[in-house]
This record gives C-alpha cells, structure tokens and sequence, in this order.
C-alpha cells in the first residue's frame, strides 16, 4: 500500500502520522489518511478540496497533484513549498 | 486585561503597568488577529504553508488548543464571480452576544455560536450581488476588517470593507444594508467617488458609549458619523496628513478620537520621517499631535489598520507598526513609553 509521509513542519502544527493506506490516486491516499487523521485535512486541502497552493507533493520523488496515480509500493511526501513562508 | 500584540511571527502578552515583554505564543508563525470571549482568548494564524488557523486558551495564553476555522463552501461552477471561495486570512476577530464574528479576506464574514468550534459563513451578505463589485484594498481580494458590534444591542452590526464600503445589520447578519452616504473616494472615476460600495475604508471604530458615533480612516480621509453610520461627514482638519491606517475612538467620549497620519498613499510613511499620533477631543474640529516620547526623525514606523488600540478606561493606548515598533500611553497619548523596537513587524494591538 502506499505509504504517506508528512514533513515535520507540518507536524509541528498538527499530528500527523506516517501511514500506509489504500488509493489509486493522491487525493484517494490523502482523503483515506484524512478518514483516520481528519485534523490534517484543512492543512493540506483548502475549501474547495485542493492541495493548498504552497504545499507540494511528491510521489517516488516527482512533483505530483491529487489526480496523479500512485502504485502499491510508492511514497507519497507531504511537504511545505519554498514559497509562502 | 492584558495587551495583545499579534505579529508577524507569534503573539506577545504584555502586563499592564508593567509594560515588559512575555513569553511569546505561536513564535514564528504570523498572528493576524485575536479577541476575548467571556474566560477565552481566540487567536488566528495565518501558516504560510498550512493556511488560517484560530487556536483559543482558556488560560489566559498559557495554552491554546485548535478549534475550527472558517472555511468558504464549495465554489458553484458558472457563478460568474471572480473571487476565489478560498479563506486568505482572519482579517478581525470580534465577541457580541454568544456570537464570534471573523471578518476575512476574500470579503465574507464568519459566525460562530459555539466559541470558534464551528463557524457559518453568512450567505445574506456574501451572496449580495454588490459584492462582485468589491476589490481588494492592500490585498488581491476584498476584506472585512472592521465589525461593530453595537453594546446596547449585540445583533445590531457595523462593518467595513476594503474596498466595499460600511454595511449594516440589525438583526445580526440576517439582512443587511449598505450604509456610509457621504464617504467619497477622489482617486475613483468621478461615476463612482460617491459610491458607497467601493469605499476603501480602512478602519471602523464605535463609541461603546454613544455607539451612534462612528470614525473612519478612510484610503481618502477621515470621516465620522453621529447617526450609526447612515450618514458621514469628512473631517478636514487632521494634520499632517489625512491619509492613515488606524483610528481609535475613546470608550466613553465620542468626541475624543486618536489617529496616526501618514504620509499619502504614494508613500504610506510618516511625513518627513516623523511618527506622531493625532488627537481629537472636539469631534474632529481640531487636533493636538502627540510627539512625547516617540521616536526621532527618522522614523519610518507605518501603523497598520489593527495597530492602534484603547483600554476600557479611555487612558491607556497601544501602538504597533510594521517595523517592529511598540508603543504604550498612560495619558491618553501625552506621552508615550517604548516598549520594544525590535519586535517582528506588528499586525495588531488588543486590550483583551
């Protein structure tokens, strides 16, 4: 299963745990750790259910949006954008 | 009642009398705006990355724990409105009644009666058609950063908008109507300098004891109202400038009202490099500016909308700038006490 992992920026906010989940996509992987953690949602996401504009994902080490597929072994890197500090 | 300055990296407690710097909240983190409600203190952050935030104690700030944040409902496809239904920042925070109200940007205002566990924006304002007339003021998008919350009657509101001008309600959000006739913006197209709804006004204060009379520092002057803001007269003779960001208005005389001019928006720094704060005690006929104990030239502190604040009592005032100045007065602005000029640049002064 894909594995989710949030940059310890963010976890100096909020708890947000490492996980293994299920999902086709990043926003699936996203929303199945958003069930089991739902105060990380509103960090990542904004009202209208997107990525925030200075959080950047990345899958396998490439720069990925909610739409982009995800495979059983990939790591999916949650992290803050050099912009918007 | 302790002083509040929300900064661009954490929030500052400061004990009156004492005037020296606590530990700070939320260091490194923008602090946009705060209140008290009844034991509670609600803060709202602004997490560059992360996005808004409201953290509240209910220990005096020695803990805070999260609670909701306003967020906008989904965007209907085709609206034909060009604002973003994406919460920018909590431009003001305000307690009335059971009700917490968040004025943001992009121009909608929150209500929350269940202190800040959940938040409802408020449609009968936001889906005004005037307000896909509004434009940003300072920011990309409309804010609210000014609401009134009348102290003889916790439904009855008044708030600005930059730029969308002073709004009304007497029924606590319910329904609303677009005050301010005799507000007037020279930089607009002469169509539109009378237009109340593309005011820029950039600060609204009420008197809690005659909440009839109301003062604006407006993009293009200062205005005042003695007829809860239905009405507006300007107010020419502030000196050095009438252009500015904040106005404070004295709890218990409307009469008695504190600016910090700047110089005009070209430049938005004190003229000549002189920070002074500009008082009233005659209702705007004439004004005394207060030097005493502020900075020689040059001075280039500007002091943003929320960065000017009164007590209670009328006699103590606050004042942040944006290049890390604080400043407190015992003597309603005779003279004034440096308490730091080093903090991180100030978003917000708050007696709470």
């Amino acid at each position: 299963m894909p594995r989710v992992v949030f940059t310890s920026h963010l976890q100096r906010h909020v708890a947000c745990a490492e996980s293994e989940v299920g999902g086709a996509t990043v926003g699936a992987a996203l929303e199945a750790v958003f069930r089991s953690q739902p105060q990380v949602r509103g960090y990542v996401l904004d009202d209208q259910g997107e990525l925030r504009k200075h959080v950047f994902v990345f899958v396998d080490g490439r720069r990925a949006g909610l739409h982009d597929g995800v495979q059983a072994a990939s790591a999916i890197h949650v992290l803050q954008a050099l912009t918007g500090g | 009642m302790r002083l509040y300055v929300a900064t661009r990296k954490g929030l500052f407690t400061i004990e009156p009398g004492r005037w020296t710097l606590g530990k700070p909240s939320f260091l490194g983190d923008p602090v946009t705006a705060l209140v008290r409600q009844g034991d509670s203190v609600l803060a709202a952050l602004n997490l560059g990355h992360f996005g808004v935030k409201v953290r509240r104690s209910d220990d005096g700030g020695e803990t805070w724990n999260e609670v909701a944040a306003p967020a906008y409902p989904a965007k209907p496809e085709g609206a034909g409105d060009k604002t973003p239904w994406k919460l920018v920042q909590i431009w003001t925070l305000e307690a009335g009644g059971d009700s917490l109200w968040a004025g943001t940007i992009p121009g909608g205002l929150f209500r929350s009666q269940d202190r800040g566990e959940s938040w409802t924006l408020v449609r009968s304002l936001w889906d005004r058609p005037e307000r896909l007339e509004w434009f940003g003021g300072g920011y990309d998008h409309p804010g609210i950063h000014s609401v009134c919350i009348d102290p003889r009657d916790a439904n009855a509101m008044t708030i600005a908008i930059s730029c969308g001008g002073v709004w009304k309600s007497p029924d606590a959000g319910a329904s609303w109507s677009l005050a301010g006739k005799g507000i007037y913006a020279d930089f607009m197209p002469p169509e539109r300098r009378e237009d109340p709804n593309i005011q820029d006004v950039h600060r609204l204060v009420q008197c809690s004891a005659q909440p009839d009379v109301l003062w604006a520092q407006h993009h293009n002057g200062v205005f005042r109202s003695t007829d809860g803001g239905a009405n507006w007269h300007d107010v020419k003779a502030l000196a050095p400038s009438r252009f500015g960001f904040a106005v404070a208005v004295h709890p218990g005389d409307p009469q008695t009202a504190w600016f910090v001019p700047a110089d005009k928006d070209e430049r938005r720094v004190p003229l000549d490099g002189k920070l002074v704060v500009a008082r009233t005690r005659d209702g705007g006929r004439s004004f005394e500016l207060l030097r005493r104990g502020l900075p020689e030239a040059p001075a280039y502190d500007l002091v943003y909308r929320h960065g000017l604040a009164v007590d209670p009592t009328g006699n103590l005032l606050a004042m942040g700038s944006t290049t890390g100045g604080l400043w407190v007065s015992e003597d309603q602005g005779d003279s004034w006490r440096c308490v730091s000029a080093h903090l991180p640049p100030i978003y917000a002064v708050r007696f709470a």
